[in-house]
């Protein structure tokens, strides 16, 4: 084992470390936004909108992620150039990085993941409280808002962040289309260094801190939730 | 459209021949790995319900690790960390070094990673056995081996199935990281494809419909064995 390269390299590992969490958190949030209506019309939506939603995660639960992301980087990258005018436009230097690229397939696939989650979760809220929510008169919008949401959400938490962590662990995928997220900085290491357990290792190490603080924040916010009775 | 087809035609240069040898290849690292990994499972399950202590943290440290650290991260490691043990071994055994057929690394490497998701699925299942039914095995004489094989492992598997479905599906789709270390399965040629035709969008639905019926096909046999393992039991809603 030998550590000589850690002190250069470490200011890369954080920056690695930065862009990893920007991965995850931006994703998570896209991804949770869309995957709310994409649970809710599959429980009361019409029937158009429930099949397409139910097409769409089992797609996208069928799929690997490398391939969504090959497809959503190289498939769609690949198609911009053509359209006319491209290159000059305002959007040309946000298309030509590959960031972007990420956070859309990634989005996505946390989008098709929890909108399955969050089916079950929907229905799972007792019909009864619904029925009470509109019956002192809230809209529909109200209703969802502070009942059938805040219910939907507490029922699944734990199953909601196991697939936060899981899309964290699929973070690495994104070192495939020139990413320099954490892993991809390893790699980097190992190329220039020629070490190839050291700096898997430690990205390894990284990956294992960042999972258990993670752990540790949902806990904390799953037990800051109201819960009935008096466990 | 002619274009798509002659792309995708089974015969060389058309890749389609290539791409169903990849998707060969994907069913046999992801069915060799599964079995590897329940047998891993089993055994894990089984010491942790029945082990020592030291048994159960080292089991504990396993799935715990296992399951924080990516599975890219795991794969590189595992498959370098295997290959440099398993010559370590040949060597000092006086044997010459050799290079690791590819097919049996990625299923080691996958089947290790999954043995630590099997192991949590089916410890939780082995657990919800109902208890009185073991006696019920113990008071008419069951040995021991005839107990697990005639009451725990038929009682156990309604509550497993469900997980271990889930693991075949994520371990189908894990084989696709193993074209990051170079292995010739449905995802590295998919990309070795569209980078040599250049038809990036084409080739990668391709794969992605590939994936997508092979998923479709393991979830309707699954649904079969669940409802053949589900009978007896009381309907659930």
């Amino acid at each position: 084992m030998q550590w000589y390269w850690l002190p250069e390299y470490l200011p890369q590992f954080i920056q690695g470390i930065w862009i990893t969490l920007q991965l995850l958190v931006i994703s998570l949030v896209i991804g949770m936004s869309l995957a709310i209506p994409i649970g809710l019309v599959q429980v009361t939506g019409p029937w158009p909108l429930a099949w397409a939603a139910r097409v769409f995660c089992t797609v996208i639960r069928g799929t690997p992620l490398l391939i969504q992301l090959w497809l959503v980087y190289y498939g769609l990258g690949s198609l911009f150039p053509f359209i006319p005018g491209i290159r000059d436009s305002m959007l040309w230097p946000i298309l030509r990085e590959a960031f972007p690229y990420a956070i859309l397939a990634f989005s996505v696939s946390v989008a098709g993941y929890e909108g399955e989650i969050l089916r079950g979760a929907f229905r799972g809220v007792p019909k009864g409280e619904l029925e009470a929510a509109r019956a002192i008169g809230m809209s529909p919008f109200q209703v969802l808002r502070r009942v059938w949401l805040p219910r939907a959400l507490q029922n699944v938490f734990p199953t909601l962040t196991g697939e936060f962590i899981l899309t964290l662990k699929a973070t690495p995928l994104a070192a495939t289309i020139t990413i320099y997220e954490v892993y991809g900085i390893g790699s980097v290491v190992r190329q220039e260094t020629y070490r190839i357990y050291e700096p898997l290792l430690f990205v390894a190490g990284i990956y294992l801190v960042l999972t258990f603080i993670l752990v540790l924040f949902f806990r904390y916010l799953e037990n800051r939730m109201p819960k009935r009775g008096i466990a | 459209m002619e274009n798509a087809f002659e792309l995708l035609a089974y015969s060389p240069p058309g890749w389609g021949g290539a791409l169903l040898r990849g998707l060969l290849a994907t069913v046999q690292i992801a069915l060799g790995a599964y079995i590897l990994g329940l047998i891993i499972g089993l055994f894990g399950a089984m010491g942790k319900i029945y082990g020592g202590p030291v048994l159960r943290w080292s089991l504990e440290i396993y799935t715990t690790l296992i399951r924080a650290i990516p599975e890219l991260v795991l794969i590189l490691l595992l498959y370098y960390a295997g290959s440099d043990f398993l010559n370590f071994i040949l060597e000092s055994m006086g044997f010459e070094r050799v290079d690791i057929n590819a097919l049996a690394a990625g299923i080691f490497v996958i089947g290790f990673v999954q043995g630590a998701y099997s192991t949590e699925v089916l410890r939780g299942a082995f657990q919800a056995v109902n208890p009185g039914q073991i006696e019920a095995g113990k008071a008419i004489g069951l040995s021991r081996f005839k107990l697990q094989t005639r009451v725990i492992i038929p009682a156990m598997l309604p509550y497993a199935l469900p997980g271990l479905a889930n693991l075949w599906l994520i371990a189908t789709k894990d084989t696709a990281l193993l074209a990051v270390v170079g292995f010739s399965e449905l995802a590295l040629v998919t990309k070795q494809a569209a980078t040599g035709s250049r038809e990036y969008m084409l080739f990668f639905v391709a794969a992605g419909c590939l994936y997508l019926a092979l998923s479709l096909v393991s979830t309707l046999i699954f649904s079969l064995i669940e409802r053949h393992y589900r009978r007896g039991q009381p309907d659930q809603g």
